[in-house]
């Protein structure tokens, strides 16, 4: 069983969660054009190695961030969103 | 009798030519020794004659998700675009051994895609117009009629989820996964293409816009023509070209049952349990699933997988409880979001792309062959693959297949 050690819940089945996409600002609708739009839609990094994603666990309806290795599938760190959301935008925009 | 031992003594030796040093310049450079590249590398020598062609594989012959999958062979997909395409596969296979000279053991056996659902047996009815109106052997068929073909089944109106009606093709096959990828290799050897096996491409070289070379663990290439054909790992040879994929890489699972006298004739699928099923030639069962629920660049097994895998196997054939598994696999399969794949032009000039293979890889071996050589060999891509092109995600015209394996309905 693969454990995910998750910020509000502690480390649970990985089971109970849903993986949710890697991490990724989006750009303003309106600033961008139709290829802009795809690129961010549809195209990936896909990277081997570690990545920021977006997972969340069903039952608590908890989204959260968590830092993962996509080769060796190690979970290196878990954070509430609010983490990214800060670095994001420091000055509380 | 003399004569069968003389032929028995005079076969042709099924061996590729011994490796050689990479030489500083080809023609053509196909970066993955699978059954996609393999099969580029056989057209665009039989059918276009460029023959002063590598193949890079970065281990041995076929060991990627050529070995990894399920053998299953089928045109009965949902788009016109889609069912055409892999119609033409199943064509180029029945005739496969001949043209090789080589048995890749192709057996039709009939497959039944099973609905469990009104949403299914509708999805059904819809492939089965679809493909009908393509000239392809697809009907939808009743429980009554599929007591007929697969008499094993749970047919009973007790089971967990009853089985309401299914969509049959009757040209459903299995053949030999890796007799596929040698059978290529080998007539491609022999028309000089050289297969270098444990050469690992390192970067593309790129210059004002198009493709000059390939650098290798064995040296550097001038090339003015590349085809990558890496499903698996696309994401990162494109990176080194220059650009991106609408792929994510999500291990694809399967496993094998010990070997049991022949009891099932057809390949039985269920989109609704998540399960594809065919018995061997050796008697074991092959039985595969749908993918991992997260990305992951690995092959590695999971108990989730086999558990929530047999609990469905069970639910279609109750009386398989004491068979136990002999080997499980996995593949790492590219992902895109409309099921089809990505063939064709890339934002490099002359640097063309076979990836995008998700589960449905294998069945389209040939037919990715003869569209990836014209596409090289022409610079303009094949009609048949025309609109899996990358630029279809810019033009918002993706081909939604609900068809492939491992898509509920």
């Amino acid at each position: 069983m693969k454990v995910m050690p998750c910020p509000l819940n502690g480390p649970r089945n990985i089971a109970e969660f849903t993986y949710g996409g890697v991490v990724h600002a989006m750009p303003e609708p309106n600033a961008v054009d139709d290829r802009q739009w795809a690129d961010y839609l549809f195209m990936e990094d896909n990277a081997c190695g570690v990545v920021r994603e977006w997972w969340y666990h069903g039952p608590t309806a908890y989204w959260f961030i968590a830092e993962r290795d996509t080769a060796s599938d190690e979970i290196l760190r878990t954070y509430p969103a609010a983490e990214w959301l800060a670095e994001r935008a420091p000055d509380g925009e | 009798m003399i004569g069968l031992l003389k032929l028995g003594f005079t076969r042709r030796r099924r061996q590729l030519p011994a490796a050689r040093e990479l030489k500083p310049s080809y023609d053509a450079v196909i970066i993955g020794g699978g059954g996609h590249g393999l099969a580029c590398a056989y057209y665009l020598a039989r059918t276009w004659g460029i023959t002063k062609v590598a193949v890079l594989e970065k281990s041995y012959l076929a060991s990627g998700n050529t070995a990894r999958n399920t053998a299953i062979i089928r045109s009965n997909y949902l788009t016109p675009d889609g069912v055409r395409f892999y119609d033409e596969s199943v064509r180029l296979f029945r005739e496969l051994s001949q043209e090789l000279d080589f048995n890749i053991l192709y057996g039709e056996r009939g497959h039944l895609t099973l609905a469990h659902t009104d949403s299914a047996l509708r999805t059904a009815r819809w492939r089965a117009e679809v493909n009908q109106h393509l000239g392809v052997d697809s009907s939808l068929v009743y429980p009554d009629d599929i007591a007929r073909l697969c008499p094993e089944l749970d047919l009973s109106e007790e089971a967990r989820y009853p089985i309401l009606g299914a969509l049959y093709h009757p040209p459903g096959s299995i053949a030999r996964h890796d007799a596929v990828a040698w059978g290529y290799a080998q007539r491609a050897a022999d028309y000089g293409v050289e297969i270098h096996t444990h050469t690992e491409v390192t970067g593309i070289d790129v210059e004002h816009g198009r493709v000059t070379g390939v650098r290798t663990t064995r040296g550097n290439i001038r090339t003015g023509r590349v085809l990558q054909a890496v499903a698996g790992m696309s994401s990162e040879l494109a990176r080194m070209a220059g650009f991106r994929l609408p792929i994510r890489t999500i291990p694809l699972q399967a496993c094998v049952s010990e070997a049991v006298k022949p009891f099932l004739d057809p390949i039985i699928v269920s989109g609704s349990l998540h399960i594809y099923v065919s018995q061997s030639a050796r008697g074991e069962l092959v039985m595969g699933g749908s993918t991992d629920p997260y990305p992951l660049y690995s092959t590695r097994s999971t108990f989730e997988f086999k558990e929530d895998l047999m609990m469905h196997m069970l639910e279609l054939f109750p009386f398989l409880g004491p068979l136990r598994i002999l080997r499980q696999w996995a593949g790492m399969a590219d992902m895109t979001p409309d099921f089809s794949p990505v063939m064709g032009l890339t934002p490099v000039e002359n640097y063309y792309i076979d990836a995008g293979w998700g589960t449905w890889g294998f069945k389209a071996t040939p037919v990715s062959g003869t569209c990836m050589a014209e596409t090289l060999a022409t610079g303009k891509p094949h009609r048949l693959c025309a609109p899996f092109a990358l630029e279809r995600f810019y033009d918002y015209a993706q081909v939604g297949e609900k068809g492939a394996a491992s898509v509920g309905h």
